[in-house]
């Protein structure tokens, strides 16, 4: 489109720079602000006086001695222990991505290769189930698990969060199967291999790709799970999101705002991480379901 | 593939959302027709110089006993549904007849909390949607035009409000909005009124919520239009500029008929989506004056004593909520579908 551009006038060029600044202003002013923040004390971070006192630290030099001061984030990960949240996300993002994308693959490929009706209705199953609010199944864990002794425990979440995480991943991988030539599977059938030979030899080393891209979204729906981890998790299990909105219920005191701070900055650190290594990918997940309609 | 290959492919899949979708429903379904057990009444007999005294008391052993044998508590039939917390038709009933005006009428419904949450959720779902949709179109458009060695940048930065942990991002908000953080103080200063509180009216609390619901779901429909104005067929934009068309035109007639699938493809995604809108009510501690059906089940759950009945009705009605939202999507592809196999 490089021929429209050159073609457009000054105005119009000015005023999309203008809104495309302007957007990416409201889109990263917030996470700057609150990472700043996270060094300052709460006298800083909620400014009666001036906001610009956050910008300088100015409560920050009087009552530590310098402009940046790492308590929120001490208080954090030792006094509230919030390592502990990390260890626990690490276990259950990691088990709950690997066993989906197990289950997952297996799934979306026998739907993508099937044809027969019943594929076209499990699909649409998967697509209601996707539109399910998850509190509204945890409404119905709560009072079983209770009884078979199985709630706070970190398998029965990692289980749960695989099934929430199915029907989407179902969907997704659904797509990238179908965009791999069903020749490739078929020639290898013709030549003898049974259908799971044709899987393990022929599909598995062309399909990673799309597992890796649906990894991304199951390791962010485990991740940014709250419905689930805070209410089926008993507190020693407790995952990080949960973990913040408990900091969040002890508030009273002065400075444990500051400890929430550290915590939200120190959860959404693996997530930039995270967006700055695989955006490729990310962007083309999000279309993936678009293009096939 | 032959019908046994593909189960034994499909199994785990299916086995899981079977156990641990399709059966909570099937609970929730039980639950929302029990209701917790009365408590356990022993009537005694005290006789004493002035004769014989009935007295009745309750005997808390035996009601935790008995609670705690049947959990489920007594079968109670609908009438969850159509309790206060609920349908309400009594109220509702009472109201129609004392309120002569709609205002009045329609006011005290409102007050409902099922009613009150439902309204939110909606009225949520159907200004967000759009919006989203407005926002994600225009910056696509501008990115678009962007210089390609910004480009990167510029998308990493617009995928992060999607990106972060819902209740996480509502967090970050939530304290800038403060009466004392940075967008907070602002807002006072531009409309020079140091007692202006975001978190103080009813009407206030559910803007914020909806800019934030715009805020990080406009990063998604950006990507999608993004990646399809990539797309767009270079040689009829050329042909609509040698007729004369003005950019406005050329996006009018050329740019969206192209993207038309994709709205439809956002919009679908979004009202599933923003209809489940839970965390920000609770980022924001928005629960007294802007609750959300996932909400107030959450409430239920998190009470002294659980309110096990109540959070299934709730989660019924919100799950029909889900499905009559979902119908017309589903009618269609199942029209597309017999379309396909005639």
């Amino acid at each position: 489109m490089s021929s429209v551009a050159n073609r457009s006038s000054r105005s119009v060029v000015i005023f999309s720079s203008a809104f495309v600044l302007l957007w990416v202003v409201i889109a990263s002013f917030p996470f700057l602000w609150t990472l700043w923040g996270s060094f300052k004390v709460q006298g800083d971070f909620f400014s009666k006086a001036d906001w610009r006192n956050a910008l300088w630290g100015t409560r920050t030099l009087l009552e530590t001695g310098g402009t940046f001061t790492g308590a929120g984030y001490e208080g954090a990960w030792i006094q509230e222990e919030f390592w502990r949240a990390t260890i626990n996300t690490m276990i259950v993002v990691f088990f709950t991505v690997i066993i989906s994308l197990t289950f997952g693959t297996l799934g979306g490929y026998a739907l993508a290769r099937s044809g027969h009706k019943y594929a076209f209705w499990l699909l649409m199953i998967a697509l209601v189930f996707r539109a399910m609010p998850h509190i509204t199944l945890v409404s119905g864990y709560l009072l079983p698990f209770f009884e078979w002794n199985l709630w706070g425990k970190l398998p029965t979440a990692i289980i749960v969060l695989v099934a929430i995480n199915q029907p989407f991943t179902l969907w997704m991988l659904h797509s990238f199967f179908l965009n791999i030539p069903k020749d490739l599977d078929e020639s290898a059938r013709v030549d003898g291999c049974t259908q799971i030979q044709a899987f393990r030899h022929v599909i598995m080393p062309v399909m990673w790709p799309g597992v890796i891209t649906t990894g991304l979204f199951s390791f962010l729906l485990a991740y940014n799970d709250f419905a689930v981890t805070s209410m089926l998790l008993s507190e020693d299990n407790r995952t990080m999101v949960p973990a913040i909105a408990g900091f969040l219920g002890s508030t009273l005191e002065e400075g444990n705002v500051m400890f929430a701070v550290a915590a939200v900055v120190s959860a959404t650190a693996p997530l930039f991480v995270l967006v700055l290594f695989f955006q490729r990918q990310i962007v083309s997940g999000l279309t993936a379901g678009a293009v096939k309609g | 593939m032959r019908h046994k290959t593909f189960f034994w492919f499909i199994l785990p899949s299916l086995a899981a959302m079977f156990l641990f979708i399709a059966l909570p429903l099937v609970s929730v379904v039980v639950q929302s027709l029990h209701i917790e057990h009365e408590q356990v009444i022993v009537v005694t007999e005290n006789c004493g110089p002035f004769g014989c005294k009935q007295e009745s008391s309750v005997d808390t052993e035996a009601t935790e006993q008995l609670r705690a044998e049947k959990p489920l508590g007594r079968f109670a039939g609908l009438s969850t549904y159509f309790d206060r917390g609920h349908l309400a038709t009594a109220e509702i009933a009472e109201a129609w007849r004392t309120n002569d005006s709609f205002g009045d009428f329609f006011g005290e419904i409102f007050n409902l909390p099922f009613y009150k949450a439902l309204t939110f959720t909606l009225a949520y779902t159907f200004i967000v949607t759009p919006l989203v949709i407005v926002l994600g179109l225009l910056i696509a458009l501008g990115v678009n035009r962007v210089t390609p060695v910004l480009k990167g940048p510029t998308i990493f930065v617009s995928l992060l409000p999607m990106m972060i942990t819902p209740l996480v991002g509502s967090l970050i908000l939530f304290w800038m909005i403060d009466a004392q953080g940075v967008i907070g103080k602002t807002l006072q200063f531009i409309f020079d009124d140091p007692e202006l509180s975001l978190k103080a009216s009813p009407a206030l609390t559910w803007i914020t919520l909806m800019v934030y619901g715009v805020w990080s779901s406009a990063p998604f429909a950006f990507v999608v239009f993004y990646a399809g104005l990539q797309t767009v067929n270079t040689d009829s934009l050329e042909a609509a500029q040698i007729d004369g068309a003005s950019r406005w035109q050329q996006i009018r007639f050329v740019v969206i008929p192209h993207l038309m699938p994709l709205v439809v493809f956002i919009s679908l995604i979004q009202l599933m989506d923003n209809f489940k809108v839970f965390e920000p009510v609770i980022g924001f501690k928005a629960g007294a004056n802007a609750p959300s059906l996932s909400y107030i089940i959450f409430a239920d759950m998190r009470s002294d004593i659980i309110r096990y009945n109540s959070a299934a009705a709730t989660s019924v009605l919100t799950v029909l909520g889900v499905a009559i939202l979902l119908s017309p999507v589903l009618l269609r592809t199942w029209r597309d579908f017999k379309g396909k196999a005639v």
